[in-house]
């Protein structure tokens, strides 16, 4: 008997149906919570025995993250599953997050039997209204017969052209309906969606042409260069013109971090060479970034003097923030192969090296370092020094989470899981968690936020359930840091319910999940034992106690353009 | 700048719901829509009439539509040659003695007639918007009980003229 195929079972009903449909699809670990709606589904993911391995979360909102991370490092959709009502509601922040960071999700919830759709029955929520807006498509299942056709299209969808998240909503009625005749019919016609993925030969000809005449170039690296696999062509494209490149939050990674044309991040928290670079180029082509407003600042001080190429899968980005002289929609990688086979007059760019080199030199980041208490700062960067920058590294959000982009230095694609569009604290731990299940032979670090843990901690469970080595670090202030930075730099100091009165003992917290816990208070005992700690075969929590009032540097305050930073310099 | 632009999708359920709630959350105000099935089975037509502050929301309206997976085609029609069509219904109070007065009035529009009761008539026109403005702003002495328009409905005509002689015509300026 094929494994995963439960031909044991005739006739099938349409959970059956489901599970065979994914196997279909290669899937090899699913993410998710049973409930009254979702029932007939798990008893065929049981009856279907080594189908997929299914990852039990303790909340909706840690599962659906650690299918995120899984689909971020594995490029791979994350495969969710979640009852009616409550179960789908608690997905809504997830589905949201991988909407804004373009992450393939296919996510399954149960629903109230189609008799009773629309009667405010017992767990009955209103799937397809709540996920319209964040998904990039959605189904409720109607007939038993549709569904192989819709999970082919499910998958299809989420993760071509832009990735993103699709809902299938399914009745209970219809998955637990049985059916001796449904033909396992996959075959789909979507007329309405067919993403363009070869550039346009003029607009390529006509971005090539700039190239040679520009003075002051910049390229802009966004997730568009890792979803589109061109971190290699973008490196060959970048030492052949030798351009100096930039990259946004999400797109970090996607060119090596400490490659000699690499200025570091741009945006609100990004290098002072990096946004001046923005500020002041005369040619800026963004592939594959949307604009984002934390990465811009002020539109009126972005690229005010450049001519703006945009190459983007998606050509509703194209133009809608900033004012697009070049859009060219395509996948990145064919992009970037059209014009590497296009130009080929290397243009002489050394006045412009030599102002960003002097950038470089005159404004590097830095912080000051109190020898005799740990900072954030401090804490990833000897992080990144012990685990040699190989890491897959996934964060929260906050300071910690900027702390970690500045100095944890990536050199390659895809270890970097972050939540950069909606900013969801929780994300750090559970997406580390689906990062290990994707790729179990690396080394993954989650860099955590105090406030943040504890909004998702509960996932703990599963690293000891599954024997997951991932490393927690808590980069630990007692604060909301980032809400506390805002608060004594534009609310004078006025710290409305930002800092934490009381905290969990995390060692001990650890320990009630029999996982090692470690609490770290000085430096010396942190360089002491973190090589040890990092190198240990099972999961790890450590409580990195840091100094309450160290800020992120430098910044561009709210309103502010990219030329206006400030704590650019000690 | 009032913009008409029509939008064919699939027939199906939810895709109404997915095209108005994509234009409020991204903060287009819709003066009108309407939607009815084309002469192919399964695919609907939408006509929006739609305000838009300039060409680069114009885009972004057209491009986040055209993104919907439902939505099959895109098109702003405002400028090009096009017919374009609004239904209205209206009870206008009305004794005996007044239908006649109100039948003259309504004739040029070629509106009728289409229920009489004893205090009122309702009255059908159809044609473009501002040929039902005109009517409703005549009728409205009279005292309306009830008014229902259907929002505009339009396609470009069989033949467009040629792009050297076109001067840009807008029923909607």
């Amino acid at each position: 008997m094929k494994p995963g195929l439960n031909t044991g079972v005739t006739p099938k009903n349409g959970a059956d149906l489901l599970v065979e449909a994914l196997v279909k699809e290669g899937v090899d670990t699913v993410f998710g919570y049973p409930g009254g709606a979702v029932l007939p589904i798990y008893d065929a993911i049981y009856r279907a025995g080594n189908a997929f391995t299914h990852i039990l979360g303790r909340h909706e909102q840690g599962t659906i993250h650690a299918a995120e991370g899984y689909a971020r490092v594995s490029r791979k959709p994350g495969v969710v599953f979640a009852t009616s009502g409550p179960g789908a509601t608690n997905l809504v922040t997830g589905i949201a997050d991988a909407m804004m960071d373009s992450l393939p999700l296919v996510v399954f919830t149960g629903q109230v039997a189609t008799g009773v759709i629309g009667t405010d029955a017992f767990q009955e929520a209103d799937v397809m209204g709540i996920t319209t807006p964040i998904t990039k498509h959605n189904y409720q299942v109607q007939t038993i017969t549709d569904l192989p056709r819709i999970v082919k299209e499910a998958f299809h969808i989420a993760t071509t052209g832009r990735p993103g998240p699709v809902v299938v909503d399914i009745p209970k009625d219809i998955s637990a309906e049985i059916s001796s005749d449904v033909e396992f019919d996959t075959s789909f016609d979507l007329p309405g969606y067919q993403p363009t993925l070869k550039p346009n030969p003029l607009q390529i000809k006509k971005l090539a042409d700039s190239l040679t005449k520009s003075k002051k170039p910049i390229l802009l690296a966004g997730a568009g260069v890792l979803h589109g696999k061109a971190s290699n062509r973008l490196l060959e494209f970048v030492e052949k013109f030798q351009l100096p490149v930039t990259t946004t939050l999400l797109g970090l990674g996607s060119f090596p971090g400490s490659h000699q044309n690499h200025l570091g991040m741009a945006g609100m928290h990004g290098t002072f060479t990096s946004n001046m670079a923005l500020y002041e180029c005369d040619l800026l082509i963004n592939i594959g970034a949307r604009f984002d407003d934390r990465l811009t600042g002020n539109l009126q001080h972005f690229a005010p003097n450049a001519t703006v190429a945009h190459i983007d899968i998606d050509p509703a980005e194209i133009g809608k923030n900033i004012t697009t002289h070049i859009p060219i929609v395509s996948d990145a990688n064919e992009a970037l192969k059209q014009l590497l086979s296009l130009a080929s007059e290397t243009p002489d760019h050394e006045q412009w090296w030599e102002l960003l080199g002097r950038y470089q030199d005159e404004y590097p980041l830095w912080y000051n370092n109190p020898k005799e208490s740990m900072i954030g700062q401090w804490v990833l960067e000897t992080v990144h020094e012990v685990t040699k920058g190989e890491a897959i590294v996934t964060t929260d959000v906050g300071q910690h989470q900027m702390w970690a982009a500045q100095y944890y230095t990536l050199e390659k694609p895809d270890r970097w899981v972050t939540s950069g569009g909606l900013g969801t604290m929780g994300f750090g731990f559970p997406s580390a968690i689906g990062a290990q299940l994707a790729k179990p032979d690396d080394l993954v670090v989650a860099i955590v936020g105090d406030g943040g843990f504890q909004m998702t901690f509960q996932e703990l469970s599963i690293l000891q359930e599954r024997n997951l080595p991932v490393k927690v670090i808590i980069v630990n202030n007692q604060a909301l840091g980032m809400v506390r930075q805002w608060q004594e730099k534009f609310y004078e100091e006025r710290y409305s319910e930002s800092l934490f009165a009381i905290q969990p003992d995390f060692v001990k917290l650890a320990d009630s999940y029999s996982i090692r816990g470690v609490k770290i208070e000085t430096q010396a005992d942190f360089e002491a034992q973190l090589p040890e700690l990092m190198a240990y075969d099972g999961p790890v929590v450590i409580d990195c106690r840091v100094l309450q009032q160290e800020n992120v540097y430098p910044m561009i305050a709210p309103g502010k353009g990219l030329h206006e930073m400030i704590g650019v310099k000690p | 700048m009032k913009r008409i632009i029509t939008a064919t999708v699939q027939n199906r359920s939810g895709v109404l719901n997915r095209v108005t709630g994509l234009l409020q959350r991204r903060q287009f105000n819709i003066e009108s829509i309407s939607v009815g099935q084309t002469e192919t089975p399964g695919i609907s037509k939408m006509t929006l009439v739609v305000e838009v502050e300039d060409n680069q929301k114009l885009e972004q309206l057209t491009k986040q539509l055209n993104k919907q997976i439902d939505v099959l085609k895109v098109s702003d029609i405002t400028d090009k040659a096009i017919v374009a069509r609004e239904l209205a219904l209206i009870k206008v109070v009305s004794s005996s003695q007044l239908r006649n007065e109100i039948q003259g009035i309504i004739e040029p529009f070629r509106a009728s007639i289409i229920d009489v009761s004893k205090d009122s008539l309702s009255i059908q026109v159809t044609g473009k918007p501002e040929k039902i403005e005109a009517l409703i702003e005549l009728l409205r002495p009279y005292g309306i009980k009830e008014l229902a328009r259907t929002g505009l409905t339009a396609f470009l005509r069989g033949q467009q003229p040629q792009v050297t002689e076109f001067t840009p015509y807008s029923l909607l300026k």
